[in-house]
């Protein structure tokens, strides 16, 4: 059975929209007008001071707390982000934009292209970490908030929290940055190229014009969600929930069915991930990460930067079994802002739940960004 | 004196040694109790390093810029002379190369607070010499198999080692065991033997440009005087 493709599903969610602001992107494209889909969680104060910006990750969306309409499941980051959660909603001023190139109602190669009833597909141009954030903070103008008091993020997020202290630190006061890195590794980029060949190789993807025949490449994409999935555990964890203990049966089959839990459990992510992402969007958003690099340029940027960013305060959160984004990677950048003398903390976590342990019930990162963001609230409000 | 006391009464003598707003780097920073003092009290900048997970996860909560790591091997990623003090509180008879350390905490810091409890004290020498036993005492409360302390030093080898690395010691303070405080360099006879604890001020020697007058040029530069 193929899954209806369908392109405006109605979503409770307020959506920005820039009408023919022209937007420069990296690649050097321009879209001319574009929409971000976001939601707000608490109330801006009257100074507008107590404003967070919470990025997602790469499948993740704007629905960060409370309900998701799409999934009917709750919001990505409920345990960490709602009143007196550690993102406190009744003291923030909550920000989760769906990024530009998503799937959750911004403008991405779902999403009709201007001025015409057909979908962008594999015409979207190429987006960028940069160009993300470029979006967010046109969104973040458009709201009338001068300064973000904190920009939050994992993974993806991550990498979109520094590139807010690259291209915007006079916008913000600090950063949280939770399992990202400075560049996406060579073992990263291999792994996403195996979950976008997956995807091109399915018959139905038909070069991104699969909304044509109202289709979706359910096996390509699904097989992509399985490996990134394993990406985002730990042999321990894996180890820990499933072992080797076989579904719903006493005995091996001596067959292909899913004889294992993990073989299960996988076939069940990717099926169920099929129902609420686009393939497109996750070719064009797992690109987006491959081509983040401040490798060689991150220190140059933040010593030499004609925007002043002295201020900013860094935490920077990594997770002993994380291996997509190790700690090594968190260290590089702790490094290089200690060697400038910049403000930054940094944590390792010790867990075995793998990069997703940021979603996860870690106490301590609780602890931490609690903390971090009442603590240094406190001081500017004093 | 029990070990929080001795904590407390060593913070406040380092804060006596810092001048008025400072950048601070604190190694092992614990949970950031002397950073807090240090802010509070001397309008500082504070940095800390902290190698235990949660007590570092816990100052980072309490708002400080701390960051969980291995001073031995993360402190060469900051600069030279990055900070006015940096402070190693108790810490430098628990590292894996001292010497090393020294130089590195006078390389990122204009200034470096040092303290650590004295093995030449007579309590220990006696208590070494009476039951032939590894010395244990309120500084140094642990027996040998599970003591983080894994090189023991008295003041007097101490005073050696900043000699030979031409460390002048500006200002140096003594404890007795019964928190009676003196002044080290002034009290000649007996100090290696009564100071229970010890604090330092250190720093490089700081040499005066010497300007050569020639017919043409003035030249300027650093000269390392051998004593």
């Amino acid at each position: 059975m193929k899954t209806k493709f369908t392109t405006d599903t109605k979503l409770e969610s307020e959506i920005a929209y820039f009408e023919n602001i022209n937007l420069k992107l990296e690649s050097g494209d321009i879209i001319d007008s574009f929409k971000l889909a976001f939601k707000t969680y608490g109330k801006l104060n009257a100074d507008k001071t107590n404003a967070i910006l919470v990025c997602h990750a790469l499948t993740g969306d704007q629905y960060v707390s409370g309900n998701n309409p799409i999934t009917g499941r709750e919001g990505w980051w409920s345990r960490m982000v709602g009143p007196n959660k550690p993102i406190d909603t009744n003291k923030f001023f909550v920000i989760c934009s769906n990024v530009l190139g998503g799937c959750a109602g911004s403008t991405g190669p779902k999403e009709l292209q201007n001025g015409s009833d057909v979908s962008y597909g594999g015409n979207f141009p190429s987006i960028t970490i940069k160009d993300m954030v470029k979006a967010q903070s046109l969104l973040i103008e458009s709201l009338n908030i001068g300064k973000l008091f904190s920009v939050i993020g994992g993974s993806m997020g991550a990498m979109q929290a520094l590139q807010w202290a690259i291209d915007f630190p006079d916008k913000i006061l600090n950063i949280i940055h939770i399992a990202g890195a400075l560049k996406h590794s060579a073992q990263n980029i291999a792994f996403h190229e195996v979950g976008r060949q997956a995807i091109m190789s399915d018959p139905i993807w038909k070069n991104g014009k699969y909304f044509e025949n109202n289709e979706v490449p359910e096996r390509g994409l699904s097989v992509a969600r399985m490996i990134a999935h394993i990406t985002y555990l730990s042999e321990n964890a894996m180890h820990r929930k499933f072992g080797r203990k076989l579904q719903s049966r006493d005995i091996i089959s001596f067959g292909f069915d899913a004889d294992f839990q993990v073989e299960s459990y996988l076939r069940y992510q990717g099926k169920s991930f099929v129902e609420r992402f686009d393939a497109n969007s996750y070719l064009y958003l797992t690109r987006a990460m491959d081509y983040f690099d401040h490798d060689e340029t991150f220190r140059k940027n933040i010593e030499f930067s004609h925007n002043p960013n002295n201020h900013l305060k860094y935490l920077i959160v990594s997770f002993t079994s994380d291996w997509l984004f190790p700690t090594i990677e968190s260290k590089m950048i702790v490094n290089q802002l200690n060697s400038l003398s910049r403000e930054v903390s940094f944590l390792e976590i010790d867990t075995d739940k793998g990069h997703d342990s940021f979603l996860l019930e870690e106490p301590q990162l609780d602890d931490v960004i609690k903390g971090f963001l009442t603590n240094n609230f406190t001081k500017i409000d004093e | 004196m029990n070990k929080i006391n001795s904590i407390r009464k060593d913070w406040s003598l380092i804060e006596t040694l810092i001048a008025q707003d400072r950048k601070i780097l604190d190694i092992g920073c614990g949970d950031g109790g002397l950073m807090e003092q240090l802010e509070n009290n001397r309008n500082a900048i504070t940095h800390g390093i902290e190698l235990n997970r949660d007590l570092a996860a816990n100052a980072i909560a309490r708002g400080f810029n701390v960051v969980h790591g291995n001073a031995e091997l993360d402190l060469s990623q900051y600069s030279n002379n990055s900070f006015d003090y940096v402070i190693l509180s108790q810490t430098l008879q628990a590292m894996m190369k001292p010497k090393d350390i020294l130089s590195e905490l006078l390389r990122i810091g204009s200034k470096a607070i040092v303290s650590f409890p004295n093995f030449g004290h007579w309590k220990i020498r006696l208590q070494l010499l009476i039951s032939g036993k590894m010395p244990v005492t309120e500084s140094l409360p642990y027996t040998w198999y599970d003591t983080p302390n894994i090189h023991f030093f008295t003041i007097k080898d101490f005073l050696n080692l900043c000699n030979e690395m031409n460390i002048v010691i500006e200002k140096s303070i003594g404890l007795t065991s019964k928190g009676k405080q003196f002044d080290i360099s002034e009290s000649v006879t007996g100090v290696n033997f009564f100071t229970h604890e010890a604090i330092f001020l250190l720093s490089y020697k700081n040499f005066e440009p010497i300007k050569i007058k020639s017919s043409k040029k003035v030249f300027a530069k650093n000269s390392v005087i051998a004593n």
